[in-house]
């Protein structure tokens, strides 16, 4: 019963979508359903931020390996959440400036956005840039011209990166403009219009039908995986 | 102390001490935020507040913000502390990985109550009181929307979660998020994806342009063609993949590893690009050792 009434309740709402995308009047719910959505994840967000806390205050109170790191976190946590919430920093806004409360949480000079700033903006562009030298060391490791596939692979990441760059136009200057397309840029827009295309295409043909018949086992039943176990 | 941390802590001195001494000796310093006060409300003859907003250092009414510069410094020593895992796992990347958690989890959640919870929930449930509070702007004329009153409910439950006994209730919002999603997934994929895909492929194999044949349009057009369906013949496995099938399949594998260079090339250029945004911030915000955008007075 506990896993027959989400499954009804999924059947419901999915099939009245998938009707209300061939009946004009009903096409607008797709809209409003997307509002819902985001009050949705909103509640998850507050769901996740409740779990992170427990669970890092559990650590503490348990003395577990790394418990001070955990401290960092709730604290970082607590005041990024008390400055936001709080809009500390915020003046009132021209047009309302006896209402503090009516300013933007991340107008500029406020403790939410510098916190955005000065913390959150570059640990989480530095986060990614790192993977710059994942990338680089797996390819490395892993590019080897061992057949005729990993050979067209790896020359066309190699014409690609020098056909994006000035240096692979550079090197190529030379070529006259009749045989712009023996250029590496020219070589790269080919590879792009062509290759990339299709295979592309064939990728998304691919997940198209994938999606559908992941949603159709959902909304039949056939999949509950996403309700958990009955234990929970 | 081992050897090894004995090394660390010497370069560690080393680069305090290089940081101490360019910030001594010279006296503009480095690493500086410049900020000038401007009203909030310009044309108001009564609003006299002010702010504060970023200016460069050649502004004439520039003055330095502590709190900024502050911020410029603890961004530098977070960079330099995330990058340090490139060598290993060690305090300092921990430290900048714990801080970086916290405020994530807090940003998502502050900007989902003022831009969805507030922005949207209340001000269709609660419009007078959100006009009164945080929504002044918002019209007299909207009315209460009380549809809304079900993403609440279902809100509400998707929070049960957190009470011990009856977790199950949270299984209904999650029925109602999953079976929508598949719904609206379903026909927007088939129909932006499948049917589109299928629709941009039929295209003429030999291209006509002013009554002359274009080999090379023709020749892109065959070659877009044949890269699709050799592709699609890769995927499907009903057929087993030998004698014709399979060197056609063997030529959309082809076809695929192009597609695979393209995109690794394109993940190598977005990471080498935030790579070099975060080597300028280091260099020219922080250390001021370059100045591509002409920001600062000359020898500074």
């Amino acid at each position: 019963m506990k896993s027959t009434i989400p499954w009804l309740i999924a059947a419901a709402t999915g099939f009245v979508m998938i009707a209300a995308y061939f009946i004009p009047a009903a096409q607008g719910w797709q809209g409003e359903v997307g509002t819902w959505f985001e009050i949705l994840a909103a509640f998850a967000f507050v769901l996740g931020g409740a779990n992170l806390f427990a669970y890092h205050l559990g650590k503490i109170s348990a003395r577990r390996a790394g418990w001070g790191y955990s401290g960092v976190t709730l604290v970082a946590f607590l005041v990024t959440l008390a400055a936001g919430m709080l809009k500390l920093g915020v003046p009132a806004p021209d047009r309302y400036p006896t209402n503090a409360w009516a300013g933007d949480f991340q107008f500029e000079g406020s403790v939410s956005w510098w916190l955005y700033w000065y913390l959150y903006n570059p640990l989480n562009a530095t986060m990614f840039a790192l993977l710059a030298f994942y990338v680089s060391s797996a390819a490395f490791r892993a590019f080897r011209a061992k057949n005729t596939e990993a050979t067209v692979l790896l020359v066309t990441a190699f014409i690609v990166l020098l056909g994006r760059t000035y240096a692979g136009a550079w090197l190529t200057s030379s070529v006259p403009e009749n045989y712009s397309a023996l250029t590496f840029p020219g070589m790269t827009a080919i590879i792009l219009a062509v290759g990339n295309t299709a295979g592309q295409r064939a990728i998304m043909i691919g997940i198209a039908l994938g999606v559908a018949a992941t949603s159709l086992k959902v909304l039949l039943g056939v999949d509950r995986s996403y309700l958990g176990s009955d234990g929970d | 102390m081992n050897r090894e941390t004995l090394g660390w802590t010497v370069v560690l001195l080393i680069g305090a001490l290089g940081l101490f001494g360019r910030a001594m000796s010279k006296p503009e310093g480095m690493g500086k935020v410049y900020i000038k006060a401007v009203r909030i409300a310009p044309d108001s003859p009564t609003d006299t507040r002010t702010t504060f907003t970023k200016v460069e250092p050649k502004d004439s009414e520039a003055i330095v913000s502590v709190p900024r510069t502050v911020g410029v410094w603890i961004a530098a020593l977070g960079t330099l502390a995330i990058f340090s895992f490139l060598y290993r796992d060690n305090v300092f990347y921990k430290l900048a990985e714990s801080v970086f958690v916290g405020v994530t989890a807090a940003w998502a959640m502050v900007l989902g109550f003022w831009e969805s919870i507030v922005d949207k929930l209340l001000r269709n449930l609660a419009p007078g009181l959100m006009r009164a509070w945080a929504l002044p702007g918002l019209s007299d004329k909207q009315e209460p929307n009380y549809l809304y009153i079900v993403p609440l409910i279902l809100g509400i439950m998707l929070l049960w979660r957190l009470v011990p006994r009856g977790a199950w209730i949270a299984r209904w919002p999650l029925a109602v998020v999953v079976g929508t999603f598949a719904g609206l997934k379903l026909v927007n994929f088939l129909d932006a994806d499948f049917v589109s895909q299928i629709r941009n492929t039929i295209i003429p194999l030999i291209v006509v342009v002013n009554g002359k044949v274009d080999p090379w349009a023709s020749l892109r057009n065959t070659g877009l063609l044949v890269g699709v369906l050799s592709s699609l013949t890769y995927f499907f496995f009903s057929v087993e993949h030998k004698g014709f099938v399979g060197n056609v399949s063997r030529v959309g594998v082809w076809f695929l590893m192009v597609t695979f260079g393209a995109s690794f090339a394109f993940t190598v250029m977005g990471r080498i690009a935030l790579l070099a945004a975060r080597v300028e911030f280091l260099f020219n915000d922080w250390l001021w050792l370059i100045d591509p955008g002409d920001k600062r007075p000359k020898g500074w």
